[in-house]
């Protein structure tokens, strides 16, 4: 009975009021009536609460996220305590975002596991496996032998085998990294004698240096990791971001692993994926800061930066150098470049936007500017 | 009458472009010739750079070139001849890409022929849909290609490579080029050639980027000023302009003379400083031009540029009449939507009425009270737009004259129009529409209902309020921009106008406890502007509830929740059950607010909101209201439990602090013993807080006034009450204890690695019975920090929002639904997916839940 009004209601309602429309009415068991009723006045609201034509949307959308801006907090926390994992957050976050930019100060990764990983068993050796790890991290000690020109390294084995890595693949990784070294693994001690004949003291002190930064396993660039019961799941959240070799991972869920870099989304998933990390990421912040700003705004700001197809910023780069005014874009920032160029290139101003107009003194084609009338 | 002819011009587009020096000469009035500005009569010099001919800044001068005087002509350039050519220096970096890539002997672009057809093709195609910046990038591309021959596929010529010495000096090799040398093989280059640098031939020749003929700016835009002393000070551009003139006339004279060429080009290389600065003077390798004092000169590029310059001044930034601005102050028995505006104000700022057969008597009592006595008229405009003052001696006269089609400026008037703004004017609530209320008094007075969207106080804040003066202006301003058309902030779809303050306070208390006899409810009505006493029930006692249903109409109803989570019922018109306070009359959430907008309208609930804000603050007039130090007393039982609670408290954490010196702390995954130490603790300080907060609010006394704006939600909660009566808490610095300070401790008074609460940051103490100078120190550190930071977010959140307003200004609802930017590029098929304004929704949903209920 619902399903019936459903049907021829759509396309004139929005598919998610229809949804909650359906949801409720099924619900409560109203009478038909009554919902046809109901599904007529939702109607009519919905109709009554559409934009008029003219609105500028934009300029609401940049007010309502620019005017709460001043009641952000700067800080960056620390996150989960962990102090040599930073979150970006508040403003600079926002800013960040907005700006578009490639290198973001703290990437992040939420890394979600599938179904049998996902339960806490091994949940630490499967976050070793992503952790960035350096043969230093399994050292026990160090000691150079000067007399036989060689280095011994005491490892500890537990932590091998956390890594997940055998002897043999250790030695092939120490030999692959240090070229020129002779590699000789007994147990937990490692001997590294350099096979060149005339080494000399000041070698092997580089040697000794340059094997403790030997990248051993995981994932370069991933420097912290640290698993967290997310509901009923464990969840493995991670500072530094490789979306691309994470995604790999054959425990990983793809489906739901995100990254807080919007450029390595848009470079792996698509654009689609990275409007939505921009929306996903800018709510996270204000969120966070307790302050409540409408979806539509920030979709359209997200939409803004990526209707091109690549991630334009809010900046004299991005956004504003796409505009067809001369007259918009000196009005922004570096005027005398733009006032050059459009010399140069003989640009005509067709003064379809609003600072150009306002500067002319003339109405702007946006809201009662749109329909051209004159009086006197 | 006659039938009027309006012409309705527009300008269409704007081409931008380079001047030729053909053109120059076409738009030159005069050929600047000598240095000297005025003779000793203090008359322009002819031929000099304030040439009358250049239009005139003297009000006593007609210019000579179209003989209008100040004001009527805008000025007319002149011109200077170049002895020498001479780099213009914004073009510089062009010029060095294009002699990179152009043979130096055959002067074509060093690409083979047959792919320069396919690129100037592309170029031509490409043009009509790619931006600006998409069309440099190309041209860099093949610059790059290009620079990097050596030898000319055309002639087969080998190519020195050529240098740019900065600012202004080409070398190829070690051979210096001279500007002519450059100019001449910019002039064989042909115009399809030219393309290839993105440059267009029609609007921008390569060679007009070396100067022969300069053009002199009107005498209007480089204005001098006469001190009061009567001498003259000139403009920084006269003067860098007369800088100019002379070295270019001594050039003139050696170069005849047949001076030595050292000595020439000495002068010319002058010639180029004093020229390149006059463009602009912060080029990085040369020494700006200064005054005598030393203050660099503000020459052409510094003029338009940055903040203060032309283009984000002057141009985008308007001047307006008709405004004024003074303190503001507040007035709550005016209505929300009404400006209270001084009577000086009044009768300075007018209203033009146009005078018809139907008005003309009373505009002529205007007129006759003059502009000296209250309603009176400033100034009558007759139909040719000439105005005339009105004054005591005109005034007669102007009786006489005044006829159907002249129009006056009346003083303002209660009910008028006026915009009223306060800066800074972050969204669209920053500036709405009030009516005139003229009023005595200095300041401009509004209803602290309105303080919310304004953001305002009154510790010395300044309003502007501006008077619409066309009838267009007064209907969109009506119409689009009056306070009861903004009542829904479109950030969040919630209400940004409701009760606060002393109007919470009061209707909390009212709907709570108080009652009146039926003599002093009435009395109360009618003092709130209520003059309808028919609603108000005929017995000895009126409760309060009883008295605030006077204000809603008959046939309301509404079941809402109060802030402690009680049920309130309005049943037709009656408030039946719960306490009015923040949740329903407030801002934000403001539920019975938004039911009354649905039911009755906008209009109708800005009078009901301002007839409640004022009941609140009536009653607490008449009861009294009053915070005091004893509405912080405990009772002794109560006091010894916090101290119980904090001595505990310290306990605890000496019994952490023990553990992780023994080193038997039981660590958290992830975290070091000290961290582990650090978050024990402070779960454990911000527990005992709250704890203590817990038995204030259970044993303070709960009518206080205090307690009283706390559940109304006027003011305070009840952390700040704790504070007060029971203990401040822990003082946290970037998210954990405060740490930093002295070596390895945070005070001298404390010993190293101290790691107590005490020592931390923790203030047990309350306000009441005052801090330990220690803790009084953390307080002021966390005030400092928190100071920092709105210091520095407030630059860093202006400079998002002008970005965030300047990308997407342009962005609006076209008429078939799609959000479209300038280019007509759709950037959403439906704004925000379903087209739903968010300022014409309920928190940017339908409310379905309603619409059921409401269809019973």
């Amino acid at each position: 009975m619902v399903e019936s009004l459903v049907k021829e209601y759509t396309g004139k309602l929005p598919v998610k009021l229809l949804g909650e429309l359906k949801d409720k009415l099924t619900a409560q068991k109203i009478n038909k009536t009554r919902a046809k009723k109901i599904f007529e006045t939702t109607l009519q609201e919905y109709l009554d609460a559409q934009v008029a034509p003219g609105e500028a949307v934009g300029i609401i959308a940049a007010e309502s996220i620019g005017e709460p801006g001043t009641q952000m907090t700067l800080n960056t926390f620390h996150f989960a305590g962990v102090s040599e994992m930073n979150v970006t957050t508040g403003l600079p976050r926002i800013i960040e975002v907005f700006d578009g930019r490639k290198n973001i100060a703290t990437p992040m990764m939420d890394v979600y596991l599938k179904a049998p990983y996902n339960k806490g068993k091994d949940i630490r050796k499967l976050a070793l496996l992503i952790k960035q790890s350096t043969l230093q991290d399994i050292i026990k000690e160090v000691n150079t032998d000067l007399m036989n020109g060689k280095i011994e390294v005491e490892i500890l084995s537990a932590k091998l085998d956390d890594h997940g890595l055998a002897q043999a693949q250790l030695k092939k990784i120490l030999e692959k990294g240090l070229k020129g070294v002779n590699v000789k693994i007994d147990g937990s001690l490692i001997t590294l004698a350099p096979s060149s004949k005339e080494s000399n003291l000041n070698d092997l002190y580089k040697l000794k240096e340059k094997l403790k930064k030997i990248h051993m396993s995981g994932l370069k660039g991933v420097t912290h990791v640290l698993p967290v019961k997310r509901d009923e799941e464990f969840v493995i959240m991670t500072a530094g971001s490789k979306l691309k070799e994470v995604l790999e991972l054959e425990f990983v869920d793809e489906t739901r692993t995100v990254s807080n870099d919007i450029y390595e989304i848009a470079e792996n998933l698509g654009i689609e994926a990275a409007r939505t990390a921009v929306m996903n990421e800018v709510f996270k912040v204000i969120n966070a800061q307790g302050l409540t700003i409408d979806e539509r705004h920030i979709v359209l700001v997200a939409d803004m930066m990526c209707v091109t197809g690549g991630i334009k910023g809010i900046t004299r780069y991005g956004i504003v150098s796409e505009k067809a005014s001369v007259l918009a874009r000196a009005s922004f920032e570096t005027p005398i470049k733009h006032l050059i160029s459009a010399a140069l290139t003989g640009e005509e101003d067709y003064l379809n936007s609003v600072v150009e107009n306002v500067m002319i003194n003339q109405p702007i084609p946006t809201g009662t500017g749109m329909p051209k009338l004159s009086t006197k | 009458m006659v039938e009027q002819q309006y012409v309705f011009r527009e300008v269409k587009s704007i081409i931008f472009g380079m001047l030729s020096p053909k053109m120059i000469k076409q738009m030159s009035s005069i050929k600047v010739v000598t240095p000297e500005l005025y003779d000793k009569e203090g008359y322009p010099v002819d031929g000099g750079l304030m040439d009358i001919r250049m239009g005139v800044i003297d009000p006593a001068i007609k210019c000579k070139t179209c003989g209008s005087k100040l004001k009527e002509c805008t000025g007319h350039f002149g011109h200077i001849e170049l002895a020498r050519p001479i780099m213009h220096i914004k073009y510089a970096p062009l010029i060095l890409n294009i002699l990179r890539s152009i043979c130096n002997e055959c002067t074509k672009p060093m690409v083979e022929a047959s792919k320069l057809k396919n690129i100037i093709t592309s170029i031509e195609e490409g043009d009509e849909e790619t931006t600006t910046t998409g069309r440099t990038k190309r041209t860099k591309g093949l610059v790059d290609g290009m620079k990097s021959t050596t030898k000319c596929p055309h002639c087969n010529a080998k190519q020195e490579k050529i240098t740019i010495e900065k600012p202004t000096t080409y070398f190829e090799g070690e051979k210096r080029l001279s500007p002519i040398e450059i100019r001449t093989r910019l002039e064989k280059i042909s115009d399809d050639d030219i393309q290839l640098f993105g440059l267009n031939p029609e609007h921008a020749r390569p060679e007009w980027m070396i100067l022969t003929l300069l053009a002199i700016p009107p005498v209007t835009m480089r204005p001098s000023i006469t001190l009061e002393s009567g001498e003259r000070s000139e403009d920084d551009l006269t003067h860098k302009l007369g800088d100019i003139v002379r070295i270019n006339q001594r050039l003139f004279e050696n170069i005849n003379a047949g001076a030595p060429e050292i000595i020439v080009e000495d002068l010319w290389d002058l010639l180029q400083y004093h020229v390149t600065t006059f463009f602009d003077n912060a080029v990085p390798q040369l020494p700006p031009a200064r005054h005598r004092s030393g203050q660099p000169l503000k020459t052409i590029t510094e003029r338009i540029k940055s903040k203060e310059g032309r283009i984000r001044h002057n141009l985008a930034g308007k001047r307006t009449n008709f405004s004024a601005r003074t303190v503001i102050s507040p007035d709550p028995m005016l209505e929300i939507y009404e400006v209270g505006v001084p009577l000086i104000t009044a009768m300075k700022l007018t209203v033009p009425e146009k005078i018809t057969e139907w008005n003309i008597k009373h505009v002529k009592e205007y007129v006759k009270n003059g502009p000296k006595e209250y309603p009176g008229a400033n100034y009558i405009i007759r139909p040719d737009e000439k105005k005339k003052k009105i004054t005591d001696e005109t005034k007669e006269q102007l009786l006489e004259e005044i006829e159907p089609g002249y129009s006056v400026e009346r003083h303002l008037l209660d009910g008028d129009i006026a915009l009223f703004n306060r800066q800074p004017s972050l969204h669209r609530m920053s500036m709405m529409c009030h009516r005139v209320r003229v009023l005595p008094g200095k300041t401009l007075r509004l209803n602290p209902a309105v303080c919310a969207p304004y953001n305002a106080d009154f510790d010395g804040d300044e309003m502007n309020l501006h008077i619409p003066q066309t009838e267009e202006a007064r209907a969109e301003a009506e119409i689009l921009m009056q306070v009861q058309t903004q009542l829904i902030s479109p950030r969040y779809g919630l209400s940004i106008i409701g009760c606060n303050q002393d109007a919470l306070s009061g209707n909390y208390l009212l709907t709570s406890q108080l009652e009146f006899s039926h003599k002093e409810a009435s009395d109360i009505l009618y003092n709130i502007g209520v003059d309808d006493f028919s609603r108000l029930p005929k017995k000895d006692i009126v409760t309060g509830k009883e008295l605030i249903s006077c204000l809603f109409e008959k046939d309301f109803n509404f079941t809402g929740k109060s802030r402690d989570g009680n049920e309130v019922i309005i049943k037709n018109g009656k408030l039946i059950k719960g306490i009015l306070d923040k949740a329903n009359l407030g801002e934000g959430s403001g539920l019975l607010l938004r039911m009354l907008i649905k039911k009755y309208g906008e209009d109708k609930t800005i009078l009901t909101l301002g007839q409640l804000y004022r009941l609140g603050i009536e009653i607490l007039l008449r009861k009294g209201f009053t915070i005091g130090l004893a509405d912080t007393d405990l009772p002794q039982k109560a006091e010894e439990e916090i101290s119980q609670i904090l001595a505990q408290a310290q306990v605890d954490s000496k019994d952490f602090i023990k553990k992780f010196h023994e080193g038997t702390l039981e660590v958290l995954p992830g975290k070091t013993a000290m961290e582990t130490l650090e978050l024990r603790i402070l779960e454990l300080l911000n527990k005992a807080r709250d704890n203590t907060g817990r038995v204030v609010a259970q044993n303070a006394n709960q009518t206080s006034p205090s307690m009283v704006m706390v559940k109304s939600g006027a003011r305070g909660n009840i952390i700040n009450l704790a504070q007060m009566a029971a203990c401040v808490g822990q003082q946290a610095l970037s998210g954990g204890r405060i740490g930093k300070g002295y070596k390895n401790r945070t005070l001298s008074h404390f010993k190293e690695n101290d790691l107590t609460p005490d020592a931390r940051g923790f203030i047990k103490n309350n306000f009441k019975k005052g801090l330990a100078p220690a803790e009084f120190f953390f307080g002021a550190m966390t005030g400092r920090d928190s100071l920092m930071d709105t210091a520095l977010r407030t630059p860093k959140s202006g400079y998002l929002y002008r970005r965030l307003a300047n990308a997407l200004q342009d962005l609006k609802v076209n008429y078939d639904h799609t959000v479209r930017d300038a280019n007509n590029k759709i950037v959403q098929f439906k704004y925000g997916g379903d087209g739903v304004d968010v300022s014409k929704s309920e928190g940017g949903v339908i409310n379905v839940d309603e619409i059921i209920k409401s269809t019973q």
